[in-house]
């Protein structure tokens, strides 16, 4: 083991060059793996984010909508039955449209998703600043931290909504009550108004008078045994006619590009692990092809294969740990000069993943040249060996 | 008794044709005694060396180092057994290239899990009675080709093992250095009592040799004592007198008086 140690860490310090300009081969390669780490986890995220962290076990939709959202409209009475249903803690009613926000400085738009939420429900979202949503009715909002960031705004200020309503623009003035961290939905940031708000601000092709209490997109549930979401979903979906019940999970999976975007991104993926694999792999297997006569040699005179295995494994090693180490500040410095509105959000079990991966496919790519090292004969040293 | 092959057969099969690469050829070896093999090419030198290394297990017959038998080991015990008990100089790619001469020394020492103090200081010293004292810590590629050699000798020697066997360790050499080389391996193992073999087609290194063992086509053609028969090497008419131009030294002989 030692012998091992001494031979790699020699290797690496007389050949430093060589080692240094591959472990940023690799690093380049890594960044590239963390760069589609972080991208799909933004994007994923930008659509995952809100129903993800939802504070309810079970969203409810209209049985027909295939789990579409803007496809999907429960009434308010369904509401009620469903609150009723055994096991159901509270529910609350969630609505979704696109507006967008005026920028006052520059009266440029930013697009936001409109929630609708009822007031101290499932479905509104924790604030961090500020206070939550109080009255039922009003053109007070919670904004997520990421329009918060966008705009410069906190609790207490105010910002336009231009919406189009009976085909002509529409602008509604609204009121920060709190602010949430990021809640981004349908790959926007979100602002959250009380649902009749929202039914007042809502794009629609007629201009009506705003209801009480209108019908919503999905009902938000919360059980009383979170354990028992299989259950209280069959539960549901035979009590209450012409709903779909479904776990978070699925409901924001079943949105429209959530799975384009993933499976997109996983071909991404494998392709730059099978490339680190490959090149990892690639130089190593030449590398240990030009040192076939000195493993000859060792082996001849005495050194076990173990070691020989070893020693270039703890090379495949420090490699990789180098060229992560030189990617990692090189990629956080990256994206910190992307602007706010690339989606591109370190996790860090999603980079632990990605780097988990690099190790794996180097370590796979690198068995090559540890076997072809295992395979090499003394008999070369002597010149007899195939 | 420190080495001890027995009607060593080492045959070699391609298709239906089988060649013998070693026929039946027998040799015993003292602690202390160097010896040197040789042949023309093709005569099964270097083969007979692998087979006295445990690199090669022998088609039949027996070799015996140190009183233990190598053909019955595991690939691993064999590696064992050489790394404890057999000193190697190869012809070419004798040293790891990333280790300094004094490391490459010490590399038996490790690998050995001798490696101390004092162990390097016997490196040491090892390197400086093989005048490499300003050396040590030189890369190989910055020594010559017979500084070279002497690292591997010293290598071959640091663990005083029962057998040191050196493959052509002179083929790459000007003759002062070739020389110089021999005359210490063969000084350094009558010093340590070990046994030498050195495979060589250098008539001019068998002088420092205790014996001469010609071998052709596999066999053991002669064994030759210094006394009597390293005359007829230095004279090659007496040499085509006894038909034993085996060595190739006349062909040398003639080409240098033309």
């Amino acid at each position: 083991m030692i012998t091992a140690v001494h031979l790699a860490l020699r290797e690496i310090l007389r050949n430093w060059t060589r080692y240094l300009l591959f472990s940023l081969v690799v690093a380049l390669i890594s960044v590239l793996v963390l760069f589609i780490a972080a991208l799909g986890r933004g994007l994923l995220g930008g659509i995952s984010e809100y129903i993800e962290g939802l504070d309810a076990d079970l969203l409810v939709y209209q049985d027909t909508a295939r789990l579409v959202t803007s496809s999907s409209r429960v009434e308010c009475e369904t509401r009620g039955a469903i609150r009723n249903v055994e096991g159901v803690q509270d529910v609350g009613g969630l609505a979704f449209a696109s507006v967008s926000i005026v920028r006052s400085e520059t009266a440029e738009l930013l697009d936001v998703s409109l929630i609708g939420v009822e007031p101290g429900k499932p479905g509104e979202p924790p604030v961090v600043a500020g206070q939550g949503l109080r009255r039922k009715q009003a053109r007070e909002a919670i904004i997520d931290g990421n329009v918060a960031q966008l705009l410069g705004l906190k609790s207490g200020d105010q910002f336009t909504v231009s919406t189009v309503q009976g085909g002509s623009e529409e602008l509604y003035t609204l009121r920060v009550l709190g602010v949430s961290e990021s809640q981004r939905f349908n790959l926007s940031p979100s602002v959250f108004v009380p649902i009749s708000t929202w039914d007042e601000i809502r794009p629609k092709a007629l201009l009506t008078a705003p209801q009480m209490d209108p019908a919503c997109n999905v009902v938000a549930v919360r059980l009383d045994d979170p354990a028992q979401v299989e259950s209280a979903r069959r539960l549901l979906e035979g009590r209450v006619e012409d709903v779909e019940a479904v776990d978070r999970t699925t409901a924001y999976e079943s949105q429209p590009g959530y799975s384009s975007i993933r499976s997109s991104l996983a071909i991404q993926r494998t392709f730059a692990l099978l490339i680190s694999g490959l090149v990892i792999g690639g130089f190593f297997q030449i590398q240990t092809l030009q040192k076939v006569p000195q493993i000859g040699m060792l082996k001849a005179i005495g050194t076990p294969n173990y070691v020989v295995a070893l020693a270039t494994l703890i090379e495949i090693l420090f490699t990789i740990v180098a060229g992560v180490a030189i990617a990692t500040p090189l990629m956080i410095g990256i994206s910190s000069s992307f602007p706010p509105s690339v989606p591109i959000v370190f996790e860090l079990r999603t980079a632990a993943m990605a780097v988990g991966s690099i190790f794996v496919m180097g370590f796979l790519g690198g068995l090559l040249s540890i076997r072809y090292s295992l395979r090499v004969e003394p008999l070369i040293a002597l010149g007899l060996g195939a | 008794m420190s080495l001890e092959a027995r009607s060593v057969v080492k045959q070699y099969r391609v298709g239906d044709a089988v060649t013998n690469a070693v026929d039946n050829a027998s040799m015993s070896l003292h602690p202390g005694e160097f010896l040197a093999l040789v042949g023309p090419s093709g005569s099964g030198k270097t083969t007979m060396l692998a087979l006295l290394a445990g690199l090669l297990r022998p088609t039949s017959g027996s070799i015996l180092v140190g009183g233990q038998e190598l053909a019955g080991m595991r690939e691993s015990a064999r590696a064992r057994f050489r790394r404890r008990n057999i000193g190697f100089t190869f012809q070419a790619n004798n040293l790891v290239p990333y280790l300094s001469a004094l490391e490459n020394v010490e590399l038996m020492l490790r690998l050995n899990s001798e490696f101390d103090a004092n162990g390097r200081k016997r490196a040491r010293d090892l390197l400086t009675l093989l005048g490499l004292e300003e050396k040590v810590q030189v890369l190989p590629r910055q020594l010559s080709g017979g500084q070279q050699q002497r690292v591997a000798i010293a290598r071959s020697l640091i663990n005083s093992p029962t057998l040191v066997l050196a493959d052509e360790p002179t083929a790459s050499l000007d003759t002062e250095r070739a020389i110089q080389v021999v005359e210490t391996l063969a000084n350094l193992i009558h010093e340590q009592g070990s046994a030498g073999i050195m495979v060589t087609h250098d008539l001019r290194m068998v002088q420092y040799a205790d014996r001469v063992i010609q071998m052709l086509d596999g066999r053991v053609e002669r064994t030759i004592s210094p006394e009597e028969d390293l005359s007829c090497l230095a004279d090659p008419a007496e040499c085509r007198v006894i038909g034993s131009d085996v060595l190739g030294f006349t062909e040398r002989a003639d080409a240098s008086s033309a």
